[in-house]
């Protein structure tokens, strides 16, 4: 055999040799260091949005370890008889006083604390982010289709890592949290009830609900959230990175740094970098001082409080739902066979609604689009988002619909801070949730349509150099110094979707969801600026060849 | 020139090969020409690089030094200051030790590591070759098991496998009891006194004057088995206005005492406490999601998402003078629930 000769034949003089030799020749590392120790990635700062997710993700597993070895995720009540003084001797549960006492008599605990919330933040934002960049590109188009599924999969992962985490203190914030849940979970017909006896042992808030919630958070939730990284991962070396078009870039090739050493370095070194800045944000900014707020008690509540920010958009939607609207209560007892029912469509709607939209469209988006553009192809060259108007249009609108809903989240502080009346702010803000999106769709379409035009025009013209000259016969004209073929490539190398009107099928039938996608296609793609041919080029240069004798003029002028 | 012009016909290949051989579109330039950095022509700024790196090393260095002198030498002392001191100084201290690495590493690849640009083929994902293995030895593996001949077990398994996932299920029974109609009784009862909360005292109807506002528990509440379960439905606002700027219902004339009212402090949107009491609007205005009730129309709602209006719970005043509940809440207090009719 040959792996046999190998071994006979190859000595190792080194001890590090020995060593490697010795491992490699067990479990067959040179294959591995053959397949990715040259292997090449692409090179941009959008890509860093997903490596920032995957560290902060470390970061969360690092220092939730260290919080779990003081934490006791009990409701048992106790005396708090730690280093705070204000609570002293206040009756609380277990949770709260083992938390407290992570924060003041653990030394580091409360930066650990820190650390770990201001990670989960980072960690919601950075997912987010990164989803934003792979949308805005195209990046979700063929292959990559199911890869993004598992993202949208993590998005979600990721706030219910978040949620669970924010309610284990057990603190007046983080538990008038919970009742929230409690109350929307009632709202729910036929179960809500039940789910709500069997989420909290009984009433609420019971004695169970927070260590079920712990193992929720510390066990199931970062598997799952492990296993689909594992999924992701393995996917992206499958498929290989997406890269920005470009001179030399191809749908063909990779053009990057190989992973050893550039790539290694830039993305190891950048793990404690983000480190680094949750360390200082942590040193800096206080988050969640669970000491401010007290234990947990059902009768007082903080006015202005906020949730985590990643749960804000679904607390503003439940805000904006008016429980009336002209005159027509949102509640309805319906009379049924064996009684009377409720059905409180003023809180259901809003849980329910907009993140439905929101998760079904972000869902479907690779699909919806290659149905769309009938584009079926693999596409690793991503677009920039003003080559891609449509695109970058439904995007934007999902981001104003996004943020209308989080704004609304701080609605009372909108008003406080602006001295405005809360009920302006919230009419303004449902006013905004229906026309905000549409807005913003309109105005992001045109402002990429303007984006690719002024592109052509550099492209065919030049770039303006400012210098105005003067010819012969007294016209005054300004210098246009045209691109170098690289710079050009880049503005001229993309594909434009043009209106595919419907088609008929095989039968010579023209099917109704056909019809609709040939009038979506033609809604979306009826204005379109094409990318510059050769010929329109040479046409431009000849006619403007004016710009040619006066850049020739002023060459000659510059150099003497 | 018009910039909506049609561009070329959309190529179908499987690929999408832009600017490949196609005379509508530009030809790949390739590659531009490397350019050598400062460090690669100038040898004194390599050297200027590399000092560069190891001082942000050597600022890691005092980072995890930092990190010990915030550990060892501030003891807490149960004054916030220090430790806010203390979590400044282990934050700082770690956030150098990382920074120093991390930018130190990328900037030594940034600076002095090749930065030229290398091209990698793509292959397929899929080769045809593999797929028609693939289909060839699961149609093997298939065929070898006989299911497609052997409906019996076919059948028969598919239906074990059905039914196997049920006690999973079913074994979560168990996570809590049944509601029945635990949602539809609280603490009070008639006769029970208004307490103030948190500290238990009684309250008298001649302390509750014109415009004042008490929060409100049972007495005796702090010796029920379930304090917090029970309170989060008991907890109520009492409040007196103007006995003419009430106006009650027929049947609910008597609930009051006064002018003196009381309603459950728990929201009908999704259960926050109804904490903010506008005394000149009469509003009770609930912090979480806005919603507002006037006291004025029975706690109508007026604003924001909540539909039903605060529960009512009825007074009156006892020999003594304290003020004391008639009844339970007559309908079901908090958020809506499917049962609650």
């Amino acid at each position: 055999m040959s792996s046999t000769t190998t071994q006979s034949t190859y000595q190792p003089k080194t001890n590090v040799g020995k060593i490697t030799n010795y491992v490699d020749s067990r479990v067959g590392g040179s294959g591995i260091v053959k397949e990715f120790g040259r292997k090449i990635f692409p090179d941009h700062w959008t890509f860093m949005f997903g490596e920032v997710a995957l560290y902060s993700f470390v970061i969360l597993l690092l220092s939730g370890t260290f919080l779990t070895f003081f934490f006791d995720p009990s409701m048992a009540e106790t005396h708090y008889e730690g280093s705070y003084i204000p609570l002293r001797g206040v009756e609380m549960s277990e949770a709260y006083a083992t938390a407290l006492n992570i924060s003041f008599d653990v030394r580091g605990g409360l930066f650990m604390r820190q650390v770990h919330h201001w990670s989960a933040l980072l960690f919601v934002a950075a997912v987010s982010v990164h989803m934003l960049r792979v949308f805005f590109t195209g990046a979700f188009r063929r292959p990559r289709e199911l890869n993004w599924v598992v993202g949208c999969v993590l998005l979600i992962l990721a706030m219910a890592a978040g949620f669970t985490g924010y309610s284990l203190p057990d603190d007046l914030l983080s538990g008038n949290g919970l009742r929230i849940i409690d109350g929307v979970i009632k709202a729910v017909p036929v179960v809500g009830t039940y789910i709500s006896f069997f989420l909290f042992g009984g009433e609420f808030p019971g004695t169970v609900v927070i260590p079920r919630l712990y193992v929720l958070h510390i066990l199931l939730i970062p598997a799952i959230i492990l296993l689909m990284i594992v999924i992701h991962l393995f996917m992206v070396v499958t498929h290989k990175h997406t890269q920005f078009p470009g001179p030399g870039r191809t749908n063909d090739n990779v053009v990057g740094f190989p992973v050893g050493p550039v790539y290694a370095a830039k993305a190891g070194g950048f793990f404690f970098i983000v480190f680094g800045i949750i360390a200082a944000i942590s040193a800096a900014f206080t988050i969640n001082p669970i000491w401010n707020y007290g234990p947990y008690d059902p009768s007082p509540v903080s006015a202005g409080t906020q949730p985590d920010w990643y749960i804000g958009w679904v607390d503003g939607a439940l805000r904006l739902m008016p429980g009336w609207i002209a005159g027509i209560p949102l509640e309805w007892n319906i009379p049924m066979p064996w009684g009377v029912n409720t059905l409180s469509l003023n809180v259901l709607l809003p849980a329910l609604v907009p993140a439905g939209i929101v998760f079904t469209l972000m869902f479907a988006w690779p699909w919806i689009e290659s149905w769309l553009t009938k584009d079926k192809r693999e596409h690793h060259l991503l677009d920039r988002p003003r080559n891609a108007p449509f695109r970058t249009a439904v995007g934007v609108s999902g981001v104003v619909f996004y943020c209308v809903m989080w704004a609304a989240a701080s609605s009372d502080l909108i008003a406080t801070h602006f001295f405005v009346s809360l009920n302006d702010v919230t009419y303004w803000l449902r006013v905004l949730f229906f026309v905000g999106p549409i807005i913003g769709f309109m105005v992001a379409q045109r402002i990429a349509l303007a984006l690719q035009r002024k592109d052509r025009e550099i492209a065919l013209h030049g770039r303006e150099t400012g210098r105005i000259v003067r010819l012969p016969h007294g016209e005054f004209i300004e210098v246009h110094e045209p691109l170098d073929e690289y710079k050009r490539y880049n503005l001229v190398n993309y594909e434009s979707h043009s209106v595919l009107p419907a088609e008929a099928d095989v039968n010579g039938h023209v099917t109704r969801t056909e019809k609709a996608r040939g009038r979506l296609s033609r809604f979306f793609f009826e204005d379109r600026v094409a990318p510059v041919t050769p010929a329109e080029l040479e046409a431009a240069h000849s006619h403007g060849h004016h710009d040619a004798i006066a850049e020739q003029h002023d060459k000659a002028a510059v150099s003497k | 020139m018009a910039d909506h012009s049609h561009g070329s016909p959309e190529s179908t290949g499987v690929v999408a090969r832009p600017g490949q051989g196609d005379v509508q579109k530009f030809q790949n330039p390739g590659l531009p020409p490397h350019r050598p950095r400062l460090a690669d022509r100038d040898p004194r700024a390599e050297k200027r690089a590399e000092r560069q790196v190891a001082i942000l090393f050597l600022v890691s260095i005092i980072g995890t030094v930092l990190f010990f002198v915030g550990y060892f030498l501030i003891p807490l002392d149960e004054t916030i200051e220090t430790l806010r001191l203390q979590n400044l100084t282990l934050g700082l201290g770690t956030a150098f030790a990382m920074l120093g690495i991390g930018v130190g590493i990328v900037h030594w690849a940034k600076t002095l590591m090749p930065d030229h640009e290398v091209s990698e083929d793509r292959h397929e994902i899929r080769t045809e070759a593999d797929r028609a293995d693939a289909e060839k030895i699961i149609n093997d593996i298939v065929e070898e098991t006989g299911i497609k001949r052997r409906p019996l077990i076919r059948n028969t398994l598919l239906g074990a496998m059905l039914l196997a996932p049920l006690p999973a299920v079913f074994i979560f029974r168990d996570l809590g009891p049944l509601p029945g109609d635990a949602l539809r009784h609280t603490y009070w009862d008639a006769g029970t006194r208004l307490a103030r909360d948190p500290s238990g005292t009684p309250i008298k109807a001649s302390d509750v004057t014109i415009g004042s506002a008490f929060h409100v528990i049972p007495e005796g509440l702090s010796d029920s088995e379930h304090y917090l379960e029970e309170k989060a439905k008991a907890v109520v606002l009492l409040m007196r206005l103007n006995p003419d700027s009430l106006n009650p219902s027929p049947g609910r004339e008597d609930w009051g005492y006064q002018g003196i009212v009381a309603y459950s402090k728990i929201c009908t949107h999704v259960g926050c406490p109804v904490a903010l009491y506008e005394q000149q609007t009469h509003h009770l205005l609930c912090p979480c999601h806005q919603s507002t009730f006037d006291l004025t129309q029975e706690c109508k709602v007026i604003f924001g998402p909540a539909t039903r209006p605060l529960p009512q719970l009825p007074i009156a005043v006892d020999d003594e003078g304290y003020l004391i509940a008639t009844s339970d809440f007559q309908e079901p207090v908090g958020p809506s629930f499917w049962e609650r009719g």
